[in-house]
């Protein structure tokens, strides 16, 4: 498939790369000659220096023949503006931003730009992991179904270590997966009483998030 | 009028002073606190520090209430994204854009967007003046 990034930086670069190994064609478009430069050494002739929020650099590229539009500069009205060309304008079947700032993500999504990706949002995320700082840790999202799937690290100093799985989401249909140590994964039932050291997998409505966040931090009681 | 105006340009600052000294509510925003003394000493509106493409900069500069914005920033998709914040998040009745491109200008139209690009204008008017 043929793939257009926008912006030229670490994540995009990277990402260049990684898309050109698994075999598809790329294009990198980037403002800065001397990046330019630079991802052509790294990369290959897979760079073209210009504005990706410019008709005629986006015509140069081949944008008509396009399958994925990939906007991934550090500012988000740059990332908008070259989505809504890429999606409107040129009718690229498949558009991803960057945004830079996560208060944008229902803003872009008003502005029928649907598949966003919150990248210092996830390094955040996967940092607090390392440090062991969040309980919750945040797998994946299906954005179109509004569900994530989240890991929950049951540490000692949590509330709700000893009680039932059911007091933490008494409204919670679904059944997490429980990986407990020396014991192989299991699907809990609402009774399973949460150990220290347990690992719970949750798919979990987006707006729910919050709700889980508030009884672990709470006194396990549910969010209510 | 209530107006919100984005970027304290030349334009920006120009357009702000006029419409205050007609009589009009004027709130006038810049990322940069610098480009705020373009306005004159006589101006009466408020003048805020801020960028326009967040929206609760825009909260605060009193969009709820605005039932006009202008974006004159030299960035034309930061004038594009805000214009759109405050016609589809806020829907503020009358919204104008500056965009120097021509074919983005025409774009922003094909999507409802109010899109002036003094480029073309300049052009077409430079075009007039030289005659046949």
């Amino acid at each position: 498939m043929y793939i257009i990034i926008v912006g030229g930086d670490e994540v995009g670069s990277r990402l260049g790369k990684e898309l050109l190994a698994s075999g598809h064609e790329v294009l990198v478009i980037e403002r800065n000659a001397e990046r330019c430069d630079h991802l052509t050494d790294e990369l290959g002739s897979i760079s073209l220096c210009g504005d990706g929020c410019e008709m005629a650099v986006l015509t140069k590229a081949g944008i008509a023949r396009a399958g994925t539009f990939i906007a991934v500069t550090h500012e988000d009205d740059d990332n908008l503006a070259a989505c809504q060309i890429a999606k409107q304008k040129f009718n690229v079947p498949r558009v991803i931003a960057k945004i830079n700032s996560p208060k944008n993500e229902h803003i872009f999504a008003k502005l029928g730009i649907e598949h966003t990706v919150d990248v210092v949002g996830l390094v955040l995320e996967h940092i607090k992991e390392q440090a062991g700082i969040s309980p919750l840790i945040h797998l994946l999202s299906l954005k179109d179904e509004g569900v994530e799937i989240v890991l929950l690290r049951v540490t000692k100093d949590l509330p709700i270590v000893g009680k039932p799985i059911k007091e933490l989401l008494p409204d919670y249909a679904a059944s997490p997966l429980l990986v407990r140590k020396g014991h192989p994964p299991v699907v809990c039932t609402p009774a399973t009483v949460l150990e220290t050291g347990d690992q719970f997998v949750f798919l979990i409505p987006s707006r729910d998030i919050e709700l889980l966040r508030a009884s672990l931090v709470g006194a396990g009681q549910g969010g209510k | 009028m209530n107006v919100i105006i984005m970027g304290c340009g030349r334009v920006g600052a120009e357009l702000a002073h006029l419409l205050d000294a007609e009589g009009h509510k004027v709130t006038i925003l810049d990322a940069d606190t610098k480009n705020l003394q373009r306005l004159p000493s006589e101006f009466g509106g408020i003048a805020l520090t801020g960028d326009a493409t967040d929206e609760d900069v825009l909260r605060k500069a009193g969009i709820a209430e605005a039932n006009a914005f202008v974006a004159v920033t030299r960035d034309d998709d930061r004038n594009a994204m805000a214009a759109q914040i405050a016609k589809q998040i806020f829907d503020v009745p009358k919204v104008v854009c500056r965009i120097y491109d021509p074919p983005r200008e025409e774009f922003y139209r094909s999507l409802g967007l109010e899109a002036i690009s003094p480029t073309a204008l300049f052009a077409r008017l430079i075009r007039e003046r030289l005659g046949n």
